[in-house]
Formats: C-alpha cells, sequence, structure tokens
C-alpha cells in the first residue's frame, strides 16, 4: 500500500517537473538567429512596460500602438512586466532578451540612472539599456490645495521657512523624479519639507484633496487632470508648457530648479544599429502626427524627439548631474 | 438620463457586453489571470468603439472576472482571484460535502445580487462616499490594517497562536522587495527578481491549490476517487437562492462592507470578502459550522466581493481617482477616449457616465443568468474529470497562471515554492487563510504607518498623530471592540448560564 501511495505522488511530482521544464522556455528568445540585414519587422513586436498598467507610460504606449503598428506593418503587443519600480522589466530586458527588435521596453529617466546608484542589485545597469528613443516628459510641478492660503512660490518658500520641516508634499515614489525634486527644490529654495511617497503619481493627489499634506511636487499630467482642484504654483521647466500656459516656471520666478521625468524607450544589449535607427524613424513619424501630438499635449505631456544618438548625450548628461545631486544630498558616497 | 437608457439598451452593446462578461468569468476563472489584466487586455479594442459601449464591455469584463474567481475556490480550492480567497473556505467543504452544485449556484445568487447593491451604491450614494473616502489618509489606512489583522482571529478558529503566528509571517514575507516608502531594498536574498517583492497571485495559488492537489494526488492510489459526489441534486437552485435570501441579514451585511471598503482606494476586493467572512461567522448562531461547508461563508465572500465592483468605480467617476488597479485602467481608458474622469464628467459627459453605472446594472443581471444556466454543466463537467486527469490539468494551469502574470519565470518557482511551505505548514495545524492576510495587509499596515509617522513628525507629533484623528478613533474603537468580543460573547454566555440555574 505504501508504495503504491508514494508511486502515485511521484507521477504527480515527475509531471510537476515536465510541466514546469515546459514552461521554463521563456517566450522572448526566438530560436533562430535573426540577422539584422534582413527584413525586419516580420512578426509582431513586443512593447514591453515595466509598470501596472493605467499610469503616464501605458496611457502613451496605448496612443501609440496603433500607429506604430501601421508604420511596422506588424503588430504591436503592449505587455506589463511591473515590479521594483520598474527594476524588473529593465533587468528582464538585459539579461534575458534578444537583440531581434522583437521586444522593446518602455525607459524612465530618471529611474534607469538613479536605481542602479542607489540599490545594491538592481540587475542592470544603465549603460545595458540601448536608448532608440524618448519622446515624453512630464515636469514637476508645485501644487497646493484650491483654498489654499498660499498663492505664490515666494509666499510658499516663506511659509516653510517660518515652519521647517512641518510641510508636507506628496509625490509618486521613492528616488523618483518627484522625490529628487522636493530634495533639489528644498536646497535651492533653502527650506525644508517633508517627502511623503506614495506609490504612483494616482496615489498622491487623493492626499491633497483630503487635506493629509499639504501640497504635491507631481507632475504636469496630474496637474492637468485636476486643474480644477489644484492651484499650480509652479513648473519645473525650462520654459512654460503648453498644457499649463498660465503656470510660470521656477526659473521666471528666481528659482534655479529643473526636473522631470522623461519616458522612452530602449532595446536590449547588442541591438543593431539598423534596427534601432528603424524604430527610432517610427517614433520619430508617430510623433509627428497632429492626432497624436494634440491628444499628448492636452493631457500635460511634454513631446520629445530625442533620437538615438540624442538619448544616449541626455543620459550622460543627466548620469553627471544625479550622481552629483545624490553625494551632494548625502544619499550616496 | 433617458439618453443613457437608450444608449445602453441597443443590440450591439449588449452583444459586446455578454461576450465581455463571458470572457471576464473565464479570466477570472483562470488562476494568475487577474481582473485587472483582463480589462487592460481588452482596452485596445474599446478605442474604436464610442466611450459608453467600451465603458459597459470593460465594467462587464470586471464584473464576469471578480464573479469567476468564484468557480476554482469552490471547484478546486483555488481562488481564481484574491477577492475569493474567502470563498475555498466554505466553498470547497461543500464540494467535498458533494454539495458543489450548491455552492455554486450560491455564489452565483450572492455576486449578482452583491454587485447590484454596489452599483446602487455607485448610483446614488457615489458624492457621500468619495468625500469620506478623501478623508482616509494614512493613520486611518493603518488603523484599518490593524482592524483586518483582528480577523487572522476570527480565521484561525482553532488556534489562536498559530493564526497570529501565520499573519506575521505573511507581513514578513510582504516585506520582501522594495519598501513602499523610501525605496530600501529588502530581504531580496540577492535576487534581483526579489526587488518586485513575492507576487501575492502565485503566493495564493501555491498556499490553495497545491496542498490540495497533493493531498488528491496521494489518495488516487488509495482509492478514494469518490472525494466529490456526483448526486442528481434536485431542487439546487431554489435552495441557493434561500440561502441567500431567506435570511438575508449576512447578505445584506456583506454587500454593504463590501460596497464600503470597495470605496477606500488600495483596499478592495482582496479585503472586503474576509472582513465579510469574518464578520458573518462572529454573528452567526453557529460559528464553528464555518469552515467545514456553511453556505453562509460563501454568501458573505461572493456577496462583499462583487459589491466592490460598483463601488471601486466611486473614486474613479467622482473625484478621478482610481480606487482599484482595474480602476486604474479604466482611468486611463477613460483619459484616451478624451474623458477626464472627475466632478465634471457628471456635467459635461452625464450620458457617458450613467450609460456607465446603467451597463454595470446589466452586467449583474447577466451573471446571474450565465452562472445559473452554466452552474450545473460546469460543475458536472469538472467532477466527472477523473482525478489522475484532473489533478495535473489545475498544476499546468496554475503554472501558465502564475507565469502569466507578470511573465516571470521567478513567480513559477515562488508558487511552487509557496504550495510545499503551505502542504508542511498544514501538517502543522497552519491554516493558510491568516498568512495570506499577512500577505495582503503587510503593505497596507506598512505604508500607512510610515507615512502617517512622516506626517506626524512634520507636524510636530510623531505618534499622536495615530491617535488625535476621527476617523482613526472609530477604527480604533471598532478594533478594541473586534478584539473583545469572543470574552464579552463568553461573558454573556456565563451569566446565561448562571441564571438558568
Amino acid at each position: 500500500m505504501k508504495f503504491k501511495k508514494t508511486n502515485s505522488l511521484l507521477n504527480v511530482l515527475l509531471i510537476l517537473v515536465l510541466v514546469f521544464g515546459l514552461a521554463g522556455c521563456t517566450t522572448q528568445k526566438s530560436s533562430e538567429k535573426d540577422t539584422a540585414a534582413v527584413e525586419y519587422p516580420t512578426k509582431p513586436v513586443h512593447y514591453v512596460l515595466p509598470f501596472e498598467p493605467g499610469g503616464e507610460s501605458d496611457i502613451t504606449a496605448r496612443l501609440q500602438q496603433k500607429p506604430l503598428e501601421e508604420i511596422l506593418g506588424t503588430s504591436v503587443i503592449v505587455q506589463y512586466m511591473p515590479g521594483g519600480g520598474g527594476a524588473l522589466g529593465w533587468q528582464q530586458l538585459v539579461t534575458d532578451t534578444q537583440p531581434d527588435g522583437y521586444t522593446i521596453t518602455g525607459s524612465n529617466l530618471p529611474h534607469i540612472i538613479v536605481q542602479p546608484l542607489v540599490r545594491d542589485d538592481t540587475g542592470y545597469e544603465t549603460d545595458q539599456l540601448v536608448p532608440i528613443y524618448y519622446f515624453q516628459a512630464t515636469p514637476n510641478i508645485l501644487a497646493v490645495g484650491k483654498d489654499s492660503p498660499i498663492n505664490s512660490v515666494d509666499e510658499f518658500v516663506a511659509y516653510a521657512k517660518e515652519n521647517p520641516g512641518a510641510v508636507t508634499l506628496a509625490g509618486s515614489g521613492s528616488y523618483s523624479a518627484n522625490h529628487l525634486g522636493v530634495l533639489e527644490f528644498n536646497k535651492v529654495a533653502g527650506i525644508e519639507t517633508t517627502y511623503i511617497p506614495e506609490t504612483g503619481s494616482g496615489g498622491a493627489v487623493p492626499q491633497l484633496l483630503g487635506g493629509h499634506v499639504q501640497g504635491l511636487m507631481t507632475y504636469t499630467t496630474m496637474g492637468v487632470s485636476y486643474s480644477k482642484d489644484l492651484k499650480i504654483l509652479a513648473v519645473a521647466s525650462d520654459e512654460r508648457v503648453t498644457s499649463l500656459p498660465d503656470v510660470p516656471t521656477f526659473k521666471e520666478l528666481g528659482y534655479d530648479y529643473v526636473e522631470g521625468a522623461y519616458r522612452g524607450i530602449s532595446g536590449p544589449p547588442g541591438l543593431s544599429e539598423e534596427i534601432v535607427n528603424q524604430l527610432a524613424e517610427a517614433f520619430k513619424e508617430i510623433n509627428a502626427q497632429p492626432e497624436y501630438l494634440a491628444k499628448m499635449k492636452e493631457m500635460g505631456f511634454e513631446v520629445l524627439d530625442y533620437g538615438p544618438e540624442e538619448s544616449k548625450k541626455l543620459i550622460e548628461e543627466k548620469k553627471v548631474y544625479y550622481t552629483k545631486i545624490l553625494k551632494d544630498l548625502e544619499l550616496i558616497d | 438620463m433617458l439618453d443613457a437608457f437608450i444608449a445602453v439598451f441597443n443590440f450591439k452593446l449588449i452583444i459586446f457586453m455578454l461576450l465581455g462578461t463571458i470572457g471576464g468569468m473565464i479570466a477570472g476563472a483562470l488562476p494568475g489571470f487577474s481582473a485587472t489584466m483582463a480589462v487592460a487586455l481588452i482596452v485596445p479594442f474599446t478605442f474604436v468603439m464610442d466611450p459608453i459601449t467600451g465603458l459597459a464591455v470593460l465594467g462587464a469584463i470586471y464584473t464576469g472576472a471578480i464573479y469567476g474567481g468564484c468557480f476554482p475556490a469552490i471547484l478546486v480550492n483555488t481562488p481564481g482571484t484574491p477577492s475569493s480567497i474567502g470563498t475555498t473556505f466554505d466553498g470547497y467543504p461543500m464540494t467535498r460535502n458533494g454539495r458543489g452544485e450548491e455552492a455554486l449556484h450560491t455564489a452565483t445568487f450572492a455576486s449578482a445580487g452583491g454587485g447590484l447593491i454596489g452599483v446602487l451604491v455607485l448610483i446614488f450614494l457615489s458624492i457621500p462616499l468619495a468625500r469620506v473616502a478623501l478623508k482616509f489618509g494614512p493613520p486611518e489606512y493603518f488603523w484599518l490594517a490593524m482592524f483586518g489583522v483582528t480577523i487572522i482571529a476570527s480565521l484561525s478558529s482553532k488556534s489562536l497562536l498559530k493564526g497570529i503566528t501565520g499573519g506575521v509571517l505573511g507581513f514578513l514575507i510582504s516585506m520582501i522587495g522594495i519598501a513602499p516608502i523610501g525605496g530600501d531594498v529588502r530581504f531580496t536574498m540577492g535576487i534581483s527578481t526579489f526587488q518586485g517583492g513575492v507576487e501575492i497571485l502565485s503566493v495564493l495559488i501555491g498556499f490553495f491549490c497545491i496542498p490540495e492537489m497533493l493531498r488528491i494526488a496521494g489518495e488516487i492510489r488509495k482509492n478514494k476517487l469518490a472525494d466529490v459526489k456526483v448526486e442528481r441534486q434536485t431542487g439546487v437552485i431554489k435552495k441557493a437562492f434561500l440561502n441567500n435570501f431567506q435570511k438575508p441579514v449576512n447578505f445584506l451585511k456583506s454587500s454593504i462592507i463590501g460596497s464600503f471598503i470597495g470605496v477606500l482606494p488600495g483596499a478592495g476586493g482582496n479585503i472586503a470578502n474576509l472582513v465579510a467572512y469574518s464578520e458573518a461567522q462572529r454573528s452567526s448562531s453557529d460559528p464553528e459550522s464555518f469552515g467545514t461547508g456553511n453556505p453562509a461563508g460563501v454568501v458573505a465572500t461572493e456577496s462583499s466581493n462583487n459589491a466592490t465592483v460598483g463601488s471601486a468605480m466611486v473614486p474613479l467617476l467622482t473625484l478621478g481617482i482610481p480606487g482599484s488597479p482595474a480602476a486604474a485602467v479604466l482611468y486611463g481608458a477613460l483619459l484616451i477616449q478624451g474623458l477626464t474622469p472627475g466632478p465634471e464628467l457628471f456635467t459635461t459627459n452625464a450620458t457617458v457616465v450613467y450609460g456607465f453605472m446603467i451597463a454595470l446594472l446589466v452586467a449583474q443581471f447577466m451573471i446571474l443568468i450565465l452562472g445559473l444556466a452554466m452552474g450545473k454543466n460546469i460543475y458536472s463537467a469538472v467532477t466527472k474529470i477523473p482525478a489522475g486527469v484532473l489533478v495535473p490539468s489545475v498544476i499546468f494551469l496554475s503554472v501558465l497562471g502564475s507565469f502569466a502574470i507578470r511573465n516571470n519565470v521567478m513567480d513559477v518557482i515562488v508558487m511552487f515554492i509557496s504550495g510545499l511551505i503551505a502542504y508542511t505548514l498544514k501538517e502543522f495545524g497552519f491554516h493558510a487563510g491568516p498568512i495570506v492576510l499577512g500577505l495582503i495587509l503587510g503593505p497596507i499596515a506598512e505604508k500607512g504607518f510610515v507615512q502617517g509617522y512622516l506626517m506626524g513628525v512634520a507636524s510636530g507629533q510623531p505618534l499622536m498623530i495615530f491617535l488625535t484623528r476621527p476617523i482613526s478613533i472609530i477604527l480604533i474603537i471598532i478594533t478594541i471592540m473586534a478584539v473583545s468580543w469572543p470574552y464579552i460573547r463568553m461573558l454573556r454566555e456565563k451569566k446565561h448560564k448562571g441564571v438558568t440555574i
């Protein structure tokens, strides 16, 4: 009896092993070695987003999906691979993806720069991601509630000076553009505010609306969505943004503070120049489509055109910039 | 309003919704394939539809998926979605007792009815509820999580100590990965995939499914194949109806609990079903029977989780704040359709909003009809499968499901390891419920505490902030009451005994 029982358990375990082995074959690797010079693309392209659906990257990807399909002449499948603030998706890109152009992953600055600097083991290095195109940005905005007694950045700074540490600002993420933005602004304005991180942009605004924090350091897109409920004091970009024309820049007001998140698309290490350029051309074309442009601008996105070379330069510049800031803020040594 | 009715009740929309509901049910029934994923998958297809049709389809999918989670929960002890965890507690025992079909139909009535109440809450109580939801800040979420912890007590009726240990274990596991506040990387043991933490869906599948499959497999040779008796059952549907509505207190209370918790961003169906279950058990005249196959348990969990579908839309439509991951996807879908969720939506696009709500109502009836029609067939189909085929098939689906969550092989490995851990722990008398609860509540409690602490530091009173806010105080009182209830009950029984003598 005992022997028979172990036998069937063994059967089940055997099946488990077989099944697991089957599933262990990841779907990303293609069996043929595609040479870059041949036709691309001939199969569907996977557009991977390393975040949960519903966020800024997702909305952009959804708007790009159809035009991309038309330009490339193949179907584009949007896939989600959330975790670690994006790190899981980027790790998967650099360690487990064939450089055949059939898998590209959304990438974000400052995330891909800052994460490897502050974390011991992200599973990827900034330079391993091959930048294809950076196509949108959302500068930071400083906002208070509609009924707040504060009406300008100067008033905000004055209030913060009188109450060091007491002013709370909510934003999205840790070591994100919002978080670093608060730290940078604190330095520039000589004040001390407390950053309350939320997981995801959607979580920060309710904190303000419910009266749990006194202000927000969030993105322009949030400002546009909630323009009726917020008083946006300033935007952290070089020039005023078209979606919020009445909002002054910090620079205009005398504060040297420019910060925000850039979003783009990257390929795995070893991706051929031809495919990179072909994809870059496709995204450039999408950016020129009036319908897409209008929708993006309406929602508060800044539409950018950083091709492969310009992206590399941008990332290098930002790397130097953030390394310095993190050192100044004593977050890294 | 009338426009909305006309817009909804047109042939094309109804057909699409029907397809959406069925698709959602299938998605919900596949463990690992979450409601959010199902909605996200279909969003691109809705771009070509007009807003009302698109939203109606997405709503139908969401409804179907949350309902669909009860099928594997009842039939093979595997929650199809986290909001059906509690359904395994009594649903599966009912199947083992030969009352599986009754359980399915009970779940159908409960889901449709609970969903109905949730949508009615959405239609009539949106604005006041949304305001209350906004008042829930970090300290309140912390106390909500603490209240959730008291539920561990009722889930571990056999041994409170083991239950609490399980809960703490769940808490600890939930800390693997990146801290929600501060971004520190913890307990990843050098495996960079663990940065994202342990994926709760794969743990769920592992905890609930694998031990049961191993148990069945072990018994195949013992010739105990007749685990599940397939008897011809007459009047099952009527029984199921009565289970829900003969003594409607349980049903109504659970639906209201679900409606309210669903409104809170970040809380949602996962917690609602466990809170409702615990409350049903607490107020029942026969608490010991919970966990052995008491239909009231199924009523409680399934009505509350479907009630969250409608109420999760409250913060989305009134404030433009998505209250659950699926609502976040809908938020994106709305934006792309050119509609900005928020208060103005009611004025600028009232037809769309009301149309969406009416469509959700219709979806509840759809799951009722579909569920009642298909319940018997699904039940007999699954139970007729010989155990030797069922076990590997279910495990195969589990592997696929775990992988499908985020296309990560690590999740499959986690699933198997959780399964083995759960199997071992079961031998020592540890129930999976408290551990899973700890897993779900851990991040909520931590986030609430750390954010609240930061807020407190900023206002000069680091810890007092947890004790001085009105809603917090209410929650603290409820928690204390929940903790002391068993003792009060004991005292009352003693008093009664004393009097009769």
